[in-house]
């Protein structure tokens, strides 16, 4: 006992020899400072790597986009040395590409209509009630954003071909649906638990009817859920190829499939697929601007 | 919280219900249909049992596939798990710089996941990208079309690239909702970084690692875009992972019997997994809860 | 152990205070004397916890310097300190034990396994927490975890002082007193400084031996709960302590009476000339309801609180209250409010103003 009693008080005295003596405004900055820069300066140097190692490709990317073709396959250079944007002329001049942009916004933004009108009042009732086999819905619910889109690929293909729904925007943003309501309904589910009942109980003595009491009281309450959801239903619907792909030929094209087109059949035209490419990350960057400060508890799923 | 029972709450889930059903159960009683019967085109079908999954687990084709695949989402979790723990670690707290972070590490995420393979694609050549050019000036041989080190690296370093940043975001969030109290109290008991993270980041880090893992789990093993248009499965079936394999079978050669039975097994052995994480998962939460 | 002196010392959040309003914790000179259990006491946002961070070394003040038995410590760091800090919100170890729990503190300062474990059985023993030495700390009840973290806070035995940070908000109210008392006895036993951090009256007077009171960033009264309840030092402290809290008026002091819209009340004691805002305060104990004399009051409202009532008036547009001991009958006609002179503090602009003994005053 008395070991330790005797000991740490003569190291709190050995470590500070001559602090005394130094004035107290001086002592306190210098001795703080140093400390928090070099802790500081580790993690700059960690995060400027990993920023780096992010963003590279993406400049090479741009870099390309605003060379031309014979510049990219002749020199090798860090950056453009005839700066051009002619590989964008020619995207926003031909309505073969760049009605791949407007397909691909239509049905993005009705997949993300779609799937959080159905997903509000579901995780609703997953949040607030039990029922008989909820449970097992909301798991079976959450299997479907584990179904890969190449397995329903085919089945796809044939079931909207047989309704007649081929090639239309709605028939990609309902393809959609199959992972993004189920991620709407878990992100929503959450960020609804952390509302508390009374709110529900006290507007429903206040005579408020349940759908006055959803969109007038309880929808402005998650807001920041339902951006949320919203923003990862973009994602998830912007990003995907494979079913949208499958989907659609010519009138819903998307601009990821009209890309993977130019490829194949003009193998060398770099400068416009680079060009092509920058302006699919455009919307994206965009939207993480807009939501840049709920970034941290959205990618929770508001479970934080 | 106490929830009330009520069954009514039914009318509620129905429109999820009447969509999922057109966009899953339908699809997938398609593939079911498929997986016990034959055709030799046209529209004539044969009853051909449980044929085909007998053969596919015969079939060398699947159980490679299977391999790659799995080997793959080891590979991918294993480095970007602590990977983006450690980027969540070194992330600003708040501030201009962190709105930066957060903004510039999403951008990967947003990408159409063609335009990553493209990306990625482009900046491995040798004669006009940066990484291959690198690569072959320091007098390394890298050719992700004929290599087959190269193209799995290459695969790994763009899932890498890709999807870091979603582990190292929900890390974050973990660590933003740690209050101060936590890291003043362990500096008054002396505790070492090494135990800060131990006792104090880990745990409280616990839920959303979860997440973390059961997302990048599942979309690695179902990954198809980004690996096609780098290597288009290649060099020979080196990076024919899962769904490239699936799709060859089903939409290039259009062997819907075979395929549809590949689809269900498919399908089960990530539904396991996932269960099994689900699982762990609500316990764990349970245990928290008492 | 260790007295601690806080000299010159000021903290402002802002990076270029201009004014002392920017200053969280107005400059301030004190010692906190060896072993003594001291209660800060004050409102939400009046530099209390501020104070209490850059005594532990979390937060660096702007200016001053604190001493340890004379030694500067401003610069070190909080591990060198040595001191023991409890938060408003139990701060535990969930995937530990109890028992890790309490021993961590001691381990990670090298302390030799047997001396932990009677240590930590000790302690255990203190806050009831024996039997559950071996469970997790996860999914303990919030006053559960709670009692842990005092009892980590309590664990070294060599701390310069011990540092309570609103300890007691999330713990029931039976327990509360449970672990003031022992809290108090503890200091008894062993004689650490504490430092105790609180909004509640109540538990400031009866935890301290010395309560500080502050009020907007500044230290407005040092002393034992009877020198802050006979004579508050500011009118702060006069309102802050007490229930209800002291009565005060503006007045007009000339020699040993003071007049109240022209009625004039005697005091105790003589005062000069008074400038700026000129008030008296009286506690609602030393005034009495009569039919005669004194100031005029209008009766609003009793209240019964049990050991007695509590008397609401008003006194020319002033509230005022009187405690009126429990079955004294309050009739019709105690329109008038006397006050007891010896009682009666006489504040210019907030601060008390020492009277002389009356027949010398002017």
């Amino acid at each position: 006992m008395t070991d330790i009693r005797t000991d740490a008080p003569g190291r709190t005295h050995d470590a500070i020899p001559g602090a005394v003596t130094a004035s107290p405004a001086a002592t306190t900055t210098e001795a703080a400072r140093p400390r928090r820069a070099a802790r500081v300066n580790g993690s700059a140097i960690v995060m400027g790597l990993y920023l780096l190692f992010l963003m590279l490709p993406i400049y090479w990317l741009l870099n390309m986009s605003l060379k031309t073709n014979s510049e990219i396959l002749s020199t090798f250079s860090l950056w453009p040395q005839n700066l051009t944007l002619a590989n964008y002329e020619t995207i926003l001049t031909d309505a073969s590409w760049y009605m791949g942009y407007v397909n691909s916004i239509i049905y993005v933004t009705l997949n993300t209509v779609i799937s959080i009108t159905v997903a509000l009042p579901a995780a609703y009732a997953f949040s607030r009630y039990s029922f008989m086999g909820d449970k097992h819905l909301f798991f079976w619910l959450l299997t479907n954003r584990m179904a890969p889109p190449a397995v329903f690929a085919l089945p796809f293909f044939q079931l909207y071909s047989s309704v007649g729904l081929f090639d239309t925007h709605i028939a990609v943003a309902l393809a959609h649906t199959l992972f993004n309501v189920p991620l709407a309904v878990w992100i929503l589910e959450g960020f609804m638990r952390g509302v508390p009942r009374e709110i529900d109980e006290t507007a429903y003595i206040d005579g408020y009817s349940f759908p006055r009491f959803f969109v007038r009281i309880f929808m402005p309450l998650i807001a920041s859920g339902i951006g949320v959801a919203a923003f990862f239903c973009f994602m998830f619907s912007w990003v995907e190829l494979l079913l949208s792909r499958t989907l659609t030929s010519v009138e819903a094209k998307p601009i990821a499939a009209t890309m993977t087109r130019t490829v194949s059949a003009s193998g060398l035209d770099w400068g416009v697929l680079a060009a092509a490419g920058v302006l699919t990350i455009v919307p994206g960057a965009l939207v993480i601007y807009f939501v840049r400060n709920y970034i941290a508890k959205g990618f929770a799923l508001g479970r934080v | 919280m106490n929830k009330t029972i009520n069954q009514k709450a039914w009318f509620l889930v129905l429109p999820v219900l009447v969509l999922v059903a057109f966009s899953a159960v339908i699809p997938l009683m398609t593939v079911v249909n498929y997986s016990v019967q034959d055709t030799f085109g046209g529209n004539q079908f044969f009853w051909a049992g449980l044929e085909w999954f007998d053969e596919l687990l015969h079939s060398e084709r699947m159980w490679d596939a299977l391999g790659r695949q799995l080997a793959f989402s080891a590979i991918i979790l294993a480095i970007e798990v602590p990977l983006g723990i450690f980027v969540a670690l070194n992330m600003p707290k708040k501030g201009f710089w962190a709105s930066l972070c957060l903004v510039l590490m999403s951008l990967p995420l947003l990408i159409p996941w063609n335009v990553v393979g493209t990306i990625w694609q482009i900046f491995g050549r040798v004669d006009i990208g940066l990484l291959g050019h690198t690569l072959d000036k320091l007098g390394i041989s890298y050719n992700y079309t004929q290599d087959f080190l190269a193209a799995w690296a290459t695969v790994i370093v763009m899932d890498v690239w890709h999807w870091t940043s979603l582990v190292a975001l929900l890390a974050y969030a973990g660590l933003q909702s740690i209050p101060d109290a936590y890291y003043q109290a362990a500096k008054i008991d002396q505790a070492s970084r090494w135990k800060v993270f131990r006792y104090i980041e880990l745990p409280k880090m616990q839920g959303v690692l979860m997440i973390a893992i059961l997302l990048r789990f599942m979309d690695s093993f179902m990954i198809y875009t980004e690996p096609f248009v780098v290597t288009g499965g290649g060099p020979g079936n080196a990076t024919t992972f899962l769904s490239i394999d699936l799709v060859k079978m089903a939409l290039g050669q259009f062997d819907l019997g075979p395929a549809a039975a590949f689809s269900l097994m498919y399908f089960l052995v990530i539904l396991l997994i996932s269960w099994v994480f689900y699982t762990v998962m609500t316990n764990l939460d349970k245990r928290d809860g008492l | 152990m260790a007295k601690i002196t806080l000299d010159n010392l000021a903290h402002s959040y802002m990076p270029n205070p201009r004014g002392e309003e920017d200053y969280a914790l107005k400059e301030l000179n004190h010692d906190w004397v060896d072993g003594e259990a001291y209660a800060l006491l004050g409102a939400s946002g009046c530099g209390k916890s501020t104070l209490l961070n850059i005594i532990s070394g979390l937060l660096q003040p702007s200016q001053g310097r604190i001493l340890f038995d004379d030694v500067d410590v401003t610069a070190q760091p909080t591990a060198a300190r040595n001191i023991a800090q409890v938060f408003q919100f139990p701060v535990v170890y969930d995937t530990m034990t109890v028992r890790d729990n309490l021993a961590f503190p001691l381990r990670n300062r090298g302390a030799d396994a047997d001396y932990v474990a009677r240590r930590v059985q000790q302690i255990a023993a203190m806050i009831g927490m024996e039997a559950e030495l071996n469970r997790k700390a996860r999914g303990l009840t919030a006053d559960a975890k709670q009692k842990i973290s005092l009892g980590r806070g309590m664990v070294r035995e060599d701390v310069n002082a011990l540092l309570f940070d609103e300890p007691l908000t999330v713990i029931d109210p039976h327990m509360k007193w449970e672990l003031r008392t022992q809290l108090k006895s503890l200091h008894n036993q062993f004689g650490h400084t504490m430092i105790y951090v609180t909004h509640d009256q109540t538990e400031a007077l009866t935890f301290a031996d010395k309560v500080v009171v502050m009020h907007d960033g500044r230290v407005v009264q040092i002393g034992t709960p009877e020198e802050l309840f006979e004579t508050p030092q500011h009118t702060f402290v006069g309102y802050f302590i007490g229930s209800p809290g002291m009565n005060v008026m503006p007045a007009r002091i000339e020699g040993d009476q003071a007049y109240v819209n022209g009625t004039s009340l005697p005091l105790g004691r003589g005062y000069g000339p008074l400038s700026g805002k000129v008030e008296i305060g009286i506690r609602p104990e030393y005034a009495r309801l009569s039919d005669s004399e004194g100031l005029p009051v209008n009766i609003r409202r009793v209240e019964d609180v049990g050991r007695h009532q509590i008397v609401r008036a008003d006194c020319f547009g002033h509230d005022l209250n009187i405690i009126v001991d429990e079955g004294a009958g309050i009739g019709a006609d105690m329109t008038r409010v006397s006050f007891d002179p010896a009682r009666i503090n006489v504040y210019a602009d907030d601060w008390r103003v020492e009277g002389q003994a009356t027949g010398r005053a002017a």
